[in-house]
């Protein structure tokens, strides 16, 4: 086991950040934490990382507890945060290798080290440029790459393409799936539901401190919504009249101000149907992670 | 909450070295400029008026308490602004202790780096000092030792405040109100056997005083009148400052 959280908890002065979760990450497995913001993800994150220390409930990460051997802890674990925390006075080559003083990996080590990542991660053209001249992107990278010097058993990664064009995304996504393919464990927050349902093995979906479920995606939508949607936007009908219309078939309906959607099994009768009753705003589509999230975690914004 | 700083610090002292050489014309015009200054200004300038003080021209008594104070602003700028934007803007102190290093040991790290930057500038200014034929002793040779002393209490001084700072303006307060005074009544410009008893008292408890008289016994050869107190009003505090700045910066960065 990689990491093993019971009855976890975490409360600051005035809040309560985590409320007793409680999960597991398995060897070579890539969990996801999915929810909206302040569900306590990233907290959760930093109580494994060592970054904060957990309140009450028990923590194991690589089979040690974190407030008693963080050194240890830390010395097998990666950590690429939300914010790049790069050190700016120093190129990208030098981040590295200082990135790899602080591990106590020795220079030669270190050097070859740093050369093979940042080759890994298409910055070796970059090796003498300041921090300040890199892409966001780049930027990016190059935390993903600090973060796998010391060959890590745990990579955790804290929104890893939060705010990258498509291109950029995808270069890191192609990395992270060599990364799952050379069997590193990891642990990744998101709210790119694509990138979740792309990367992770199995999911947390979290809202308020808790963990509302854990599972596999395809399953997570399975259980949660169904196969597929129909989504059906308000404007030529409302939906007093939508559920009489839909009402001879087996669906969930949730709605919004805008727009309602129906959960199915099969939904092309049920399309076909609404289409005869002339809806023209009408479409079905496979049910998504982001329809169990939405569901789980409610379409009001979170501030 | 418990205090261990670990042979990591090393780690982030070395850090901050590697980064101080890429910057280092920057930082020795930042640090001769102003003792050099205020030598030239007040030593030459002010003290063509005055007669002997203490039985020496006035730049010759101006001298050693400017090589101390230079550790002072050196340590000071080190650990306030410096530190700070290490910790709150560019996050290099939450880079850091993902790693094996702790926050203990970055806190150490930074201060013991503080006090070295005192020490190089300290070292300058007594090069400068030297240059002017205002060197008398070969004793003086223990002054970067004492300069590394005033430059670790500063440097711990300075991160306890840090450790309290909202924003760079808290550090103006500090400067005004803390090193500026410490300055002025620390027996640099003046001897402070002229001054009333309630400020000769006071004064007497500054490290910085116990350091202006060592420094000035060291560089002129003279035989320190209260050495041991000297060195016990330098040490003891620091030490204290030390532990209780490393612990308040923890109780800050972990939450």
């Amino acid at each position: 086991m990689v990491v093993e959280a019971k009855n976890l908890v975490k409360k600051y002065k005035d809040m309560v950040a985590v409320n007793g979760v409680e999960f597991k990450v398995q060897e070579q497995e890539c969990f996801g934490f999915i929810g909206p913001n302040g569900a306590g993800k990233t907290t959760t994150m930093k109580m494994i990382y060592c970054f904060v220390p957990r309140t009450s409930g028990e923590l194991q990460v690589l089979g040690k507890d974190p407030s008693i051997h963080p050194e240890l802890v830390k010395a097998d674990l990666g950590v690429v945060p939300q914010d790049n925390n790069l050190d700016e006075d120093l190129n990208v080559f030098t981040n590295l290798t200082m990135y790899a003083n602080y591990f106590n990996i020795p220079k030669a080590i270190a050097r070859t080290r740093s050369r093979e990542l940042l080759a890994f991660v298409q910055l070796i053209e970059k090796e003498k440029v300041k921090i300040n001249e890199l892409s966001s992107g780049m930027k990016r990278r190059l935390m993903i790459a600090r973060g796998l010097i010391n060959d890590p058993k745990l990579l955790i990664l804290d929104e890893p393409t939060v705010g990258l064009d498509p291109q950029a995304r995808h270069l890191i996504w192609d990395r992270l799936h060599e990364l799952k393919n050379q069997n590193v464990s990891m642990i990744i927050t998101t709210h790119y539901m694509d990138e979740a349902a792309e990367l992770c093995d199995r999911i947390a979906v979290m809202d308020k401190g808790k963990i509302m479920v854990v599972g596999k995606p395809k399953d997570l939508i399975r259980e949660q919504i169904g196969e597929e949607v129909v989504e059906v936007r308000l404007l030529d009908t409302t939906v007093e009249k939508l559920k009489q219309d839909a009402s001879g078939f087996q669906v969930t309906l949730e709605e919004t101000s805008q727009k309602c959607y129906l959960y199915c099994q099969d939904c092309r009768p049920l399309l076909n149907h609404l289409a005869d009753k002339g809806y023209k705003h009408i479409l079905r589509r496979p049910a998504t992670l982001e329809d169990v999230f939405l569901k789980l975690t409610g379409r009001d914004l979170v501030d | 909450m418990l205090i261990k700083v670990s042979y990591r610090w090393t780690k982030v002292w070395y850090r901050n070295y590697v980064s101080f050489l890429k910057f280092f014309y920057v930082n020795l015009v930042g640090n001769l400029g102003d003792p050099i200054l205020y030598l030239l200004a007040m030593g030459f300038g002010l003290g063509a008026f005055l007669g002997q003080i203490e039985g020496v021209s006035y730049i010759q008594f101006l001298a050693p308490g400017i090589i101390v104070s230079s550790a002072m602003f050196a340590a000071v700028y080190e650990c306030t602004f410096e530190s700070f934007l290490k910790m709150i803007h560019l996050k290099t102190y939450d880079a850091i202790i993902v790693t094996p290093v702790n926050i203990e040991d970055v806190v150490a790290g930074d201060i013991v780096w503080g006090a070295t930057k005192a020490m190089l500038s300290g070292i300058m200014m007594f090069v400068v000092i030297a240059a002017f034929g205002l060197v008398h002793s070969w004793w003086s040779l223990f002054i970067p030792f004492l300069i590394f002393l005033v430059g670790f209490h500063f440097a711990s001084l300075a991160m306890l405040i840090t450790a309290w700072a909202p924003n760079f303006d808290y550090f103006s307060y500090f400067l005004e109100l803390v090193i500026t005074p410490l300055f002025f009544f620390s027996g640099i410009f003046f001897p402070l056997s002229q001054s009333p008893g309630w400020l000769r008292a006071l004064s007497g408890t500054f490290p910085l005083t116990h350091a202006v008289e060592l420094s000035r016994s060291l560089v002129m050869g003279a035989v320190p009148q209260r050495p041991v107190t000297n060195i016990l009003f330098l040490i003891i505090p620091s030490i204290g400052l030390f532990y209780w700045s490393v612990w308040r910066m923890k109780k800050r960065m972990i939450k």
